[in-house]
């Protein structure tokens, strides 16, 4: 890959060689992408009616047997000390990149079962429905939509869309040259953008959300876009070692044809920070996180909830490994200004979020405070770092699952009730959920003996050691006043008096309940002992380079 | 045999687990369950002490580890249990007065309706009591120290629907509070002294520390003894704590709990060996306790509560006996056990005499109650006799060795020591005799109620009567036997030591002395109360009568010297908790609340806003980092 002036000036003689793929490394990715086309295919051909139970068991299996490829990969060595670099050096199988490719797949999985229920909803003219729209491209309110629900219909698009969304975020962590960064980028992005549109009800928010989201992904895309042009000026190539062999002037060829770029480092500096910030909005780091709010709280909230957790595990994967493997040689330009990002990431996060009224973007602002203590993690820059960030990344992702299952359960006739207001006394009518929702709540807060304490002590104890004192006291601030919501949340749902026209708690079927469940246990083993995780982690926390 | 003592502590816990927890379905069987169990727990004893018997008196002492309960490096907690001879003696004690009271409460607490719940918790105790006295380091022995607190609190507080049952626990529980600090002060102090807390370590090296220390160590456990035991100046609980039924007066709060001081200072002898002014301090309470104790006994209308000033003073002079050193562990040890059956049938006597009488407790409405409750009056009759010291009876063997031992200590101190146990002795004679009398002889004094109900004094069941019957033969004969031949003194010596001191007055002055005194006493109180009647409400009576009738004003001085400081102390505080600690929170509260409303309104919901904010977002992320180049 280090020879691209060549590729268009192919000399008659020589032979064109075939790329080496090494399917069996990338099997997880395949399956996926497989099974997420192969469910297009579904919607093409099968009956409506047939469509939903189809979509729904080839997901779940699609997603077990990629989550049994990863475990395979890794018990074949592949995570520790046969990791190796596939693709013709796109894509790095790697400690890391499995244990968040799992992450993500058991996110995903779990997902699929929120997004499957249909038990929510009132049956609309003898069809269960799901939180989907009916038609998403009919007008809301207009003839079309009506007619749409009157037939019964539903969007089962949203499980292709979500295994292509899957896909692409499991290449993002594993992405080992720029091109394939920004591909993998764009793929998981695209049906992000749409699922969001898709909400059966409050149709215009979910619309508004979805163009949001779209108009300033696609700014932020061309951001690292940008970035990737400049760095590939400077380096000559835009694969990660290749990179950073040449900014630790290991490599010293030049291009000929990039004889007057080479080696400039305003170029290396302005490229490498605006791929940092596309990773960054992604992350819903401060100053680039306005679009989390009301995109959280505009998207279905099935949605929301796979985002909110995926995504966030692909971003920080991809930037750890932008981080870690590209830009160690830059270590002491990027991380003053990292500092200053986590530092105002977790204090506005946690300080908005105190004004907040409704339960979702209180939500959102919660995991732009959470952004901010991953990045306390990234900034370590140690072995312990990597490994803290990867068992946050885990134990974040099963808590904020469970919280939005949470979220869809409490209904009035509008939909979900998510003003906080409705909320109160929920803890005296259905104390079993209003307890759940609690354990959730002190996870985020951090409390011992649930996962949030054990990520959050790994991630400020790695950050500490690697000389980020202050950043840790910051962090100790930011997460005493992010308590505060959380807990006014709960003296909320348990020390209030109901309110006359509640929202009422739906009995979902055993799929958000069993959703709901693992995300308790999760949260609680994690919590109650997390030494198990902390170690698998830890042994998955060396980036191949 | 080591297996045993487990078992030893697990019947009675076992009993306490299942009366606690079973609920109603045990209501019918639980009384008997729970005196089963604690008698089998007195037959285990009797077997391990018969084996003791049979070994040779150095190698007597058996171990047992149980678990390890904390084990860190360097820090070594286990639960593992010691039998030696004093904690022999301590086992058939407890479970052998406090069947013999299990059985007693049957009959007493027949008409209570949670009369399950009352077994359970004395079964609690035992279990407690047990683990205090086989623990082999000073931090079970903590467990089971505050074990029997717990269950002397819940026991006082039994009949929780009277204010006054409740309060009393409270305070019981609250200047227990106190010893029990001092307790773990002590223990803290060993570990960081000798590295570790069981016994045989730290005993064993205790003369290798510096005397400061074990001064310390010293009295902390004298401070800790002194809470459980009632000793001046924590002996403020033990007359309200006669609130609790009949039954735990005499188990707890006569008989075992109150003496756990005594076993502690005993059983930490080679500390106290090694630090003599702790020792001074020691006798010195004692001494006070054992005077302040008796005066109050004299002044108590309220039979319990006069037997609970006894307790006081006896209970001094075994902690004034341990105080002596080797000279005088083995008696401090013989008096509490001989006080433990005399001054538990007194206990079980008022209890059959307050049950014969409407509960009625004030002596001044008694009177010539010998002939209605004749099994009562000769069983309490010879517990009075042996708690004066007659010759020949329990209580003279044992409080004669006192009072020998502490002229024995030699130099002035042993002169003002010996003369205030003396005296103590004449002063118990006294209170002893003024309670016979108010109680059995002289004429009737109680009338009809305000509901023109008249008591009808009858002798109790013989599920009462008999334990109190045992009791009597213990009063009776204990002394004598653990006279015969010194065989106590043999017996305890291989673990506390002994050795005889020189006293300046001979065995037979010192034994002339004790039954003048004792002739004094019985002599003065039947002249002021067996010769006229005895009016039926208390006359004024002297300064001194008044002030001892208010505990000596104990609580006065309690009052003015912790609770009116501490209400200040606990009322500035709120004062500064309201204004500036709830002043900084509010006012960070509302800070962060600001800006937070402030900061939400960037959020204004335009995308062109947002875009704006990533723009100039990514301007200075970019400039930043060219700036760290460039210093």
């Amino acid at each position: 890959m280090t020879v691209p002036s060549a590729a268009w000036t192919l000399a008659a003689g020589d032979e064109l060689k075939a790329p080496d793929i090494e399917y069996s490394q990338l099997l997880p990715t395949l399956i996926v992408l497989g099974a997420a086309a192969v469910g297009i295919v579904v919607e093409a051909f099968l009956p409506r009616r047939s469509r939903y139970v189809t979509q729904v068991v080839l997901s779940l299996v699609a997603l077990a047997a990629a989550f049994a490829a990863v475990i395979g990969l890794a018990a074949g060595g592949s995570a520790t000390s046969d990791a190796q670099i596939a693709g013709m050096g796109a894509i790095a199988v790697d400690g890391p990149a499995l244990f968040l490719q799992g992450t993500i797949l058991l996110v995903a999985l779990v997902s699929v079962f929120v997004f499957a229920e249909r038990r929510l909803e009132p049956v609309a003219h003898g069809a269960p429905v799901d939180s989907f729209a009916a038609q998403p491209a009919s007008v809301p309110g207009g003839e079309g939509e009506q007619q749409a629900t009157k037939a019964g219909w539903t969007t089962t698009e949203v499980f292709p869309l979500l295994l292509f969304a899957v896909g692409g975020m499991m290449i993002f962590p594993a992405a080992n040259d720029l091109l394939t960064l920004f591909i993998a980028l764009e793929v998981f992005s695209l049906p992000l953008y749409m699922l969001c549109a898709l909400a059966r009800r409050r149709r215009l928010l979910s619309q508004e959300a979805a163009v949001k989201y779209f108009l300033l992904g696609a700014f932020s895309s061309a951001f690292l876009l940008f970035g990737t042009a400049l760095l590939y000026g400077y380096a000559g190539t835009v694969n990660y070692s290749g990179i950073a062999r040449v900014i630790s002037s290991a490599d010293t060829t030049t291009d000929p044809v990039l004889a007057d770029t080479m080696g400039n480092d305003a170029l290396l500096l302005i490229g490498g920070a605006m791929v940092i910030m596309g990773l960054l909005f992604k992350v819903g780091a401060v100053p680039f996180h306005m679009w989390t709010p009301d995109v959280y709280q505009g998207a279905p909230t099935p949605v929301t909830g796979f985002m909110a957790a995926a995504t966030k595990v692909a971003a920080f994967g991809a930037l750890l490994r932008l981080l870690y493997v590209v830009l160690p040689g830059l270590r002491w330009d990027w991380r003053p200004v990292m500092w200053g990002v986590a530092i105002l990431t977790m204090l506005a996060g946690a300080i908005v979020a105190i004004t907040q009224t409704d339960i979702k973007r209180l939500l959102a602002y919660s995991s732009i405070a959470h952004a901010g203590f991953l990045l306390a993690g990234v900034i370590a820059t140690s072995e312990d770092g990597v490994s803290s960030v990867l068992f946050y990344l885990g134990a974040y992702s099963f808590v904020t699952l469970g919280a939005f299952a949470v979220v869809t359960l409490v209904r009035d006739a509008g939909g979900e009730a998510t003003h906080l207001s409705k909320w109160a006394g929920l803890g005296r009518r259905s104390p079993l959920l209003a307890a759940v929702f609690a354990v959730f709540l002190l996870a985020f807060a951090g409390i011992p003996l649930t996962s949030g304490f054990a990520g959050k002590f790994a991630v400020f104890k790695a950050a500490a050691e690697g000389g980020a004192g202050a950043l840790v006291v910051v962090g100790v601030i930011a997460s005493a006043i992010a308590a505060f919501f959380y807990l006014r949340v709960i003296v909320l749902m348990f020390f209030s008096e109901p309110q006359p026209d509640g929202p009422s708690v739906a009995v979902p079927s055993a799929m958000t309940t069993s959703a709901i469940a693992i995300g308790v246990a999760v949260t609680l083993v994690l919590g109650v002992a997390p030494q198990y995780f902390l170690d698998l982690a830890g042994h998955a926390g060396v980036f191949v380079r | 045999m080591e297996s045993l003592i487990g078992l030893l502590v697990g019947a009675p816990l076992l009993g306490a687990a299942v009366l606690l927890c079973g609920g109603r379905r045990l209501d019918r069987a639980g009384h008997w369950l729970a005196s089963v169990l604690a008698g089998a727990s007195f037959v285990l004893g009797a077997v391990l002490f018969f084996d003791m018997l049979g070994k040779d008196g150095e190698h007597r002492a058996l171990h047992s580890h149980l678990y390890s309960w904390v084990p860190v490096e360097g820090f070594q907690a286990d639960v593992a249990f010691q039998l030696d001879q004093l904690s022999m003696t301590f086992v058939l004690l407890i479970t052998g007065v406090g069947t013999l009271i299990h059985i007693y409460s049957i009959g007493y607490m027949e008409h209570d309706e949670r009369r399950r719940r009352f077994f359970g918790f004395l079964n609690l105790f035992l279990a407690a009591m047990l683990l205090l006295v086989l623990a082999d380091n000073f931090l079970l022995l903590y467990v089971g120290w505050e074990g029997v607190g717990l269950a002397s609190y819940l026991l006082i507080g039994f009949w929780q629907h009277k204010p006054s049952a409740a309060a009393a626990a409270k305070k019981a529980f609250l200047v227990n509070r106190v010893g029990d600090a001092g307790l773990a002060i002590a223990i803290f102090l060993m570990f960081t002294t000798f590295g570790t807390f069981a016994f045989a370590p730290v005993l064993s090296s205790a003369t290798d520390a510096s005397e400061g220390k074990l001064t310390a160590i010293g009295l902390m456990l004298l401070l800790a003894a002194c809470g459980k035991s009632a000793q001046v100046p924590l002996q403020s609980w033990l007359g309200d704590a006669m609130e609790g039924p009949t039954p735990v007066s005499a188990l707890i709060h006569a008989a075992t709990m109150v003496t756990a001081g005594v076993y502690l200072i005993t059983r930490s002898g080679a500390i106290f060996n090694a630090a003599p002014d702790a020792q001074t301090a020691v006798v010195v309470v004692g001494a006070v306790t054992l005077i302040f104790g008796a005066i109050v006994g004299c002044a108590k209308d309220d039979i319990k509560k006069a037997l609970a000033g006894s307790t006081m003073s006896q209970i001094g002079y075994m902690i004034l006996a341990a105080g002596l050193g080797p000279i005088g562990y083995a008696f401090a040890i013989m008096h509490l056990v001989t006080h433990g059956f005399f001054k538990a049938g007194l206990f079980l006597g008022a209890g059959s005499v307050m049950h014969g009488m409407n509960d009625e407790v004030d002596m001044r409405k008694y009177g010539g109650l010998r002939k209605y409750m004749p099994v009562t009056f000769v069983t309490f009759g010879l517990g009075y006799l042996a708690i004066i010291g007659f010759p020949g009876l329990s209580g003279f063997f044992s409080k004669d060795q006192i009072i020998e031992a502490a002229f024995a200590k030699g130099g002035t101190q042993g002169w003002i020591l010996g003369t205030v146990a003396l005296i103590g002795a004449a002063i118990t004679a006294y209170y002893m005799t003024r309670v016979m009398v108010l109680t059995f002889f002289g004429e009737k004094r109680w009338e009809p109620d305000e509901n023109g109900n008249e008591p009808h004094p009858h002798e109790s069941p013989s599920v009462m009567t008999i334990p109190m019957i045992v009791l009597a033969f213990g009063s009776v004969f204990a002394g004598g036997l653990f006279k015969a031949g010194d065989s106590f003194v043999h017996w305890l010596e291989p673990v506390t030591q002994h050795s005889h001191g020189d006293s300046p007055v001979s065995a037979a002055t010192v034994t002339t002395g004790t039954v003048v005194a004792l002739l004094l006493g019985v002599g003065a109180a039947w002249l002021q109360y067996g010769r006229r009647p005895v009016p039926r409400t208390a006359p004024r009576g002297s300064l001194l009568t008044r002030a001892a009738r208010r505990d000596l004003l104990q609580d006065d001085v309690n009052h003015a010297a912790f609770v009116t400081g501490g209400s200040y102390l606990t009322r500035s505080l709120v004062y500064v908790d309201h204004k500036l600690v709830d002043g900084l929170v509010n006012g960070t509260a509302a800070t962060f609340g600001g800006l937070s409303g402030r900061l939400r309104r960037l959020q204004n919901g335009f995308a062109r806003s947002y875009a704006v904010s990533m723009f100039g977002g990514a301007a200075v992320l970019i400039a930043a980092t060219l700036l760290m180049r460039a210093v």
